[in-house]
C-alpha cells in the first residue's frame, strides 16, 4: 500500500496558457513588428516582410494580432482565408505564408473587446493554432504598451523579438521610444527600427542619431510610395514595389543579427 | 476532433507541469471548468482528455469536468443576461465562430435593452483547472 499524505490541491490554473510555449516549439524565431503610434506602416511592413522571406525560402508565419482593427488579410488579399480544423487550427498557406488572423472568424465586422477580452481571445488563439515548423513567426502589433504588447511579451517572451516602426515624425517617435523603453524593462530584444514612409532623406538624419542612441544598430529607412496603396491585396504588385526591395535590405542585416549565436539585449 | 482536442491537450501539458513541480505526488483527480461561452462538447473533450493522459502516464487521473453558465452584464446600462437567453438568435457559423474565440462574441452578441456592445463577460468563458488534488507517491 502506498503511503498516503494529506492530500496537496492545486487551484485555479489556465491550462491554455501552459500549451502555448509547446505550439510554438518548432518555431525558430518570433518577432513582433510594432510601434507607438498608428498609422506607420506596421500591417505593411509584417505582411511585405512575410512574403518577401517566405519568397526567399523561409518558412514563414504571420499572425496578425491587432484585434480591433485586423488588416494583414486586406493586404493579403486573403479574405476568404479559413483554418483547417485538425486537433485545434491549422493556419492556411498564403502564398506560402502560413497565416491566422481574428479576420477568419468576425470576417469585416468591429471586434470592439476591452483588455480582458483581449487577453483572453489572444491566449485561446495562441492555445489552438497549430504552426507547422517555421522559421521564423511574424506578429502584427497594434500600436502602443497596452494589452498586446504587454501580454505577448509573458506568454511568447522565452521566443520573442522585435522590430519597430516609426514615422520621421517628432510625435511618432517619442511614442516609439516609450514602446522601446517598456520593452527594454521586460527583456525583450530589438532587432531593429524601421523609418518608415520617408520622403526626404535629409529629414532623417536627426531620427537616425536619435535612435542609434538607444542602441539599435539596425536602422533602415522606406520611402513614402505613393503607389503601394494601389499594390494592396495583391502580392505579387506587393513584391514590385520599391519599399519591398528596401524591406528584402533590410532583412539581410535583421537575419544576420538574428541568428547569431548570442542575441544580445538592447540597452 | 477540433478545438477539444486542442484544450485536453492544454489541460494535460499542465499536469505535466505540475507533476515536475511536486515529483513526490502523483495527481489523483483534477477538476476542469469549462465555460458554457466556449461551446465544448463534453464528450469530446472527455475522450481527447483519456487517449491523451493515456499517452503520457496520467492515465489513472480521474477528470471531472463542470460547465459555467455564461452570464453578462452591460457597461453601458447596467442590464444582465445569459447565454440561452440570446442563443437562438445566432446561426451555425458564428456560433462555431465564438465556439473558436469566445471573446468575439462582443461583435456577434449586444445588451438585449440598450444595444451595446460594451458588456462584461460576468462568468462563462475560458477553461480552468478549479482543483488538482495529489496525492503523495509511495516511497
Amino acid at each position: 500500500m502506498p503511503e498516503v499524505d494529506t492530500p496537496r490541491e492545486v487551484k485555479y490554473l489556465d491550462p491554455r496558457v501552459a500549451i502555448i510555449r509547446h505550439r510554438v516549439e518548432h518555431v525558430g524565431n518570433v518577432v513582433a513588428i510594432a510601434s507607438g503610434k498608428g498609422g506607420v506602416g506596421k500591417t505593411t511592413l509584417a505582411t511585405l516582410s512575410a512574403l518577401v522571406l517566405s519568397k526567399r525560402g523561409l518558412r514563414v508565419g504571420l499572425l496578425d494580432l491587432d484585434f480591433n482593427c485586423p488588416a494583414c488579410h486586406i493586404v493579403l488579399g486573403a479574405q476568404d482565408a479559413k483554418p483547417r480544423e485538425e486537433y485545434g487550427l491549422v493556419p492556411p498557406k498564403v502564398y506560402g505564408v502560413e497565416f491566422m488572423s481574428i479576420a477568419m472568424f468576425v470576417g469585416d465586422k468591429e471586434v470592439p473587446m476591452r483588455g480582458v477580452d483581449i487577453v483572453n481571445a489572444m491566449i485561446e488563439i495562441l492555445a489552438i493554432t497549430r504552426w507547422s515548423k517555421l522559421d521564423l513567426l511574424l506578429i502584427d502589433l497594434p500600436p502602443g504598451t497596452s494589452d498586446e504588447v504587454l501580454e505577448v511579451a509573458r506568454l511568447l517572451k522565452h521566443k520573442l523579438k522585435t522590430i519597430l516602426v516609426t514615422t520621421p515624425s517628432r510625435l511618432s517617435i517619442a511614442g516609439v521610444r516609450k514602446l522601446w523603453e517598456v520593452l527594454k524593462k521586460l527583456n525583450v530584444p530589438t532587432l531593429g527600427l524601421v523609418i518608415n514612409m520617408v520622403r526626404n532623406i535629409n529629414e532623417i538624419k536627426a531620427v537616425e542619431e536619435e535612435v542609434r542612441k538607444w542602441g539599435i544598430e539596425n536602422v533602415a529607412t522606406l520611402p513614402y510610395d505613393s503607389e503601394l496603396e494601389n499594390a494592396i491585396g495583391s502580392p505579387d504588385k506587393l513584391l514590385n514595389t520599391e519599399v519591398a526591395r528596401e524591406i528584402r535590405r533590410f532583412w539581410d542585416k535583421v537575419l544576420e543579427v538574428m541568428m547569431a549565436p548570442q542575441q544580445r539585449t538592447p540597452g | 476532433m477540433v478545438h477539444e482536442w486542442a484544450l485536453a491537450e492544454a489541460v494535460l501539458y499542465s499536469l505535466l507541469d505540475v507533476t515536475k513541480k511536486y515529483s513526490d505526488h502523483k495527481i489523483k483527480e483534477v477538476v476542469i471548468e469549462v465555460g458554457e461561452l466556449q461551446g465544448i462538447d463534453l464528450e469530446v473533450l472527455k475522450f481527447a482528455l483519456k487517449e491523451l493522459a493515456k499517452s503520457l502516464g496520467l492515465e489513472d487521473v480521474l477528470f471531472r469536468v463542470e460547465v459555467t453558465e455564461a452570464e453578462f452584464r452591460c457597461r453601458s446600462c447596467g442590464f444582465t443576461w445569459k447565454l440561452s437567453d440570446v442563443r437562438k438568435k445566432l446561426d451555425e457559423a458564428t456560433r462555431e465562430a465564438i465556439h473558436f474565440v469566445p471573446d468575439i462574441v462582443h461583435t456577434f452578441i449586444q445588451c438585449p435593452r440598450c444595444g451595446s456592445p460594451d458588456y462584461e463577460i460576468v462568468r462563462g468563458r475560458g477553461v480552468c483547472l478549479k482543483s488538482i488534488l495529489l496525492e503523495k507517491s509511495s516511497t
